[in-house]
């Protein structure tokens, strides 16, 4: 049956629609937008609310297989629907490892009987993500992979870095690095005035900016794609954006937790404060929102890390670096960046949907306009809610903005045109 | 004790001026009964004190040991592994049984920073930090204040370096807060790989040179030099560390004669302290020890002698 939306104004990267319009969707695509009438149509009345497309997160971790104490397929997609995203890119540190056809085939296939929202498996870089032999990167784009990453970690060795990139350029794969140099990067919180209050081990800026330089070096000799996962430093975006105004062709991501929080945030102990990269300073953070901005950041990603209380309940040095983020995206985006007008809506559709849309070559996705994948949500963009410990869908519930008041209410989610949230 | 008003010693930089010298002063009337024949008084008697220790410590825990035992408190030793994780156990379900037992005071030493935070903001019996990673050592920093402050008569004004490891150091942490805070100047002097970053924003001077610090100052505290930081990259060699910030005897030939020697144990004798040094006329080591006892049972006393948790 054809879904009718009254009255919504479409706000896609490029600007918001003037007057409320109606979106026809049929068949998982939207048919028509306009002045319409249908009276076949399941009608939803949008009163004036906003219509975006689906976001679309880049980096995500699901833990399916291997790891569904923490999340699973199904509850992930859950959450993900819940905070208004349609398509995720989920991350290989699974057990096993995302590294050969078989895994992807088993999450797809468990992704599909969910049936919830579109699922992108990342490949592993390496075998194992051991950062010792490349993975059968032909074999998982077959399997459908479309990008890859060792997240959790870089490939340390750069000579091996040289041939993955190079090898992905044939395979038609993005690579995606997690910046870090572990040989640098041996603490649990940012290095600098609260590491030496606290008497925590410090992870530098450095063990970012390292990485990032080698990786643009890399990118720029071999004339190929690079993406850099969550962004945590300002150096780390000097070195972008001159590396983009140099024409290499970079691509990063910011999360919410970098842009909404500083090192401050870790003094009471919380663990669920403990992340990696860190959480880092206010001038970093400033430097993101700025990134954000002016187009050196690309998008913004959750990275969405479930974990269980028990692994969280532990001395701070102990506890597993990660935060759950599908369900706090908009609503702190919102409130941190469009509500003190640091960026518009079309701008925050860009950075949570479009942009992402393009870095996958997801060409169907990231706006709505008639032909494209009906993955839309609807937003009530002025009301501010509590984000409630208790509501949170995601199997694991590790987030420090618990209690917080956010801005940008989600209604409803609906993938390939069927409703996957309502509130 | 009129206006305490805590009930977890957590770290220092909770305390006000007027907090530490209260316990300062508290401590002074402690460390009498100390040298009584008949060492206890009944102030804590019925109470049960729990020292729940994930490090080796000798001195620290006989401290706390004695200063409860002294005020008639019953004592118990818990050791536990080093990381919870390693018993499959939570943090918070270990303290949850000890809480379970009806204990009143927890004294937790833990190699990870912000343990006693975390006990303290889930449990109902008080909670003394006895030393959390690098992070803090309150009760060592009071009783090296109330060293100083018996054997100088003040510390205002007066000027004190500490010398070595600062970055593992939770000794240096809560005494360069006790120290400002108080009133001296303090200036700290080490290898740069083993200061940390942006400790100058606690308001201390740093140093490279040995010579300076020595110059003018009241008080020289040495912090132990794990053998470990040769191992970790941090040093050269310890032969380096000894010849550059060991404190020797002809080191300090310019010093003020009366220069206090401290340092919180246990010294690694011929590295960051000369045997000569330790064992001479300017070391209060010793001393340090005897007032740990006295200040602990301050801090026992005023904790205690607030009924309701404040944090």
């Amino acid at each position: 049956m054809a879904i009718l939306i009254k009255k919504a104004i479409i706000v896609n990267s490029k600007g918001m629609s003037k007057e409320p319009q109606d979106i026809l969707i049929e068949k998982g695509v939207i048919a028509k937008i306009g002045k319409i009438s249908d009276p076949d149509a399941k009608i939803i009345e949008a009163n004036g609310k906003y219509l975006l497309p689906g976001l679309i997160d880049l980096h995500c971790h699901l833990r399916e297989p291997g790891q569904e104490h923490k999340e699973t397929i199904e509850t992930g997609c859950r959450s993900a629907a819940k905070g208004g995203f349609t398509s995720v890119v989920c991350m290989p540190n699974t057990n096993p490892v995302i590294d050969n056809a078989k895994v992807v085939e088993g999450i797809l296939k468990e992704v599909k009987r969910v049936g919830l929202v579109h699922v992108f498996p990342a490949g592993a870089i390496t075998k194992g993500q051991k950062g010792e032999e490349l993975s059968d990167m032909m074999e998982l784009k077959e399997a459908g992979c479309l990008v890859l990453s060792d997240d959790g970690k870089s490939v340390q060795n750069s000579q091996l870095m040289r041939h993955a990139l190079e090898y992905a350029k044939m395979a038609e794969l993005l690579l995606m690095e997690h910046c870090e140099d572990a040989t640098v990067s041996k603490g649990v919180i940012n290095e600098g005035f609260y590491s030496t209050l606290l008497g925590l081990k410090g992870i530098p800026d450095i063990a970012e900016t390292i990485i990032v330089a080698r990786d643009i070096e890399l990118a720029r000799y071999l004339k190929t794609k690079i993406h850099f996962c969550h962004i945590s430093s300002r150096r780390s975006i000097d070195l972008i954006r001159q590396a983009k105004a140099q024409g290499v062709q970079v691509t990063a991501e910011a999360c919410p937790h970098y842009f909404s929080l500083t090192e401050a945030a870790v003094q009471d102990f919380d663990t669920n404060t403990k992340v990696n990269p860190p959480l880092r300073s206010k001038e970093d953070v400033e430097a993101i929102k700025l990134a954000l901005k002016d187009g050196t950041l690309d998008c913004i990603s959750t990275d969405h890390a479930p974990h269980a209380s028990e692994e969280k309940e532990l001395e701070f040095d102990a506890a597993p670096s990660g935060m759950i983020g599908f369900e706090t995206a908009l609503g702190l985006a919102v409130r941190e960046l469009v509500e003190p007008k640091h960026i518009t809506w079309s701008t925050l559709v860009e950075k949570m949907s479009m942009a992402p849309a393009s870095i996958l070559g997801l060409v169907n996705k990231g706006e709505i306009a008639e032909g494209k994948d009906a993955d839309i949500v609807l937003v009530d963009p002025d009301k501010e809610w509590i984000f409630e410990k208790d509501h949170i869908v995601s199997k694991s519930k590790n987030s420090p903005f618990a209690g917080e008041t956010l801005k940008g209410f989600i209604e409803l989610t609906m993938c390939n045109g069927k409703v996957v949230y309502q509130a | 004790m009129i206006g305490w008003k805590y009930g977890d010693l957590l770290e220092l930089s909770d305390l006000s001026r007027e907090d530490i010298e209260s316990v300062l002063e508290t401590a002074k009337a402690f460390k009498e009964v100390s040298t009584r024949d008949i060492k206890k008084v009944p102030a804590l008697r019925g109470k049960t004190v729990v020292m729940l220790f994930s490090e080796p410590s000798t001195r620290t825990r006989l401290s706390f040991e004695l200063a409860a035992k002294r005020l008639s408190a019953d004592t118990l030793n818990v050791t536990v592994s080093s990381s919870s994780l390693q018993k499959g156990e939570t943090l918070l379900d270990m303290a949850k049984n000890i809480e379970a037992m009806n204990v009143d005071m927890i004294i937790v030493r833990h190699k990870s920073a912000g343990v006693p935070q975390i006990l303290a903001r889930e449990l109902k019996p008080g909670v003394i930090n006895a030393g959390d990673g690098c992070r803090s050592h309150p009760t060592q920093a009071l009783l090296d204040l109330f060293t100083i402050q018996e054997r100088l008569g003040r510390i205002d004004g007066l000027k004190v370096g500490i010398i070595g490891d600062i970055l593992h150091s939770r000794v240096a942490r809560s005494n360069i807060y006790g120290l400002i805070k108080m009133g001296a100047k303090v200036t700290l002097c080490g290898p740069s790989t083993l200061i940390p970053p942006e400790i100058e924003r606690q308001g201390v001077d740093i140093t490279y040179k040995l010579d300076e610090v020595v110059a003018d100052a009241d008080v020289l505290m040495c912090l132990r030099l794990q053998k470990e930081r040769q191992e970790e990259k941090y040093l050269p060699s310890i032969r380096e560390y000894v010849k550059v910030f060991g404190l020797t005897k002809e080191k300090i030939k310019n010093a003020k004669p009366d220069v206090l020697i401290m340092h919180p144990g246990p010294v690694n004798r011929g590295i960051e302290l000369s045997a000569e040094l330790a064992d001479g006329a300017n070391s209060v080591i010793l001393e340090q020890v005897t007032n740990g006892v006295a200040v602990r049972m301050a801090i026992l006393y005023l904790l205690f002698g607030k009924k309701e948790k404040v944090s």
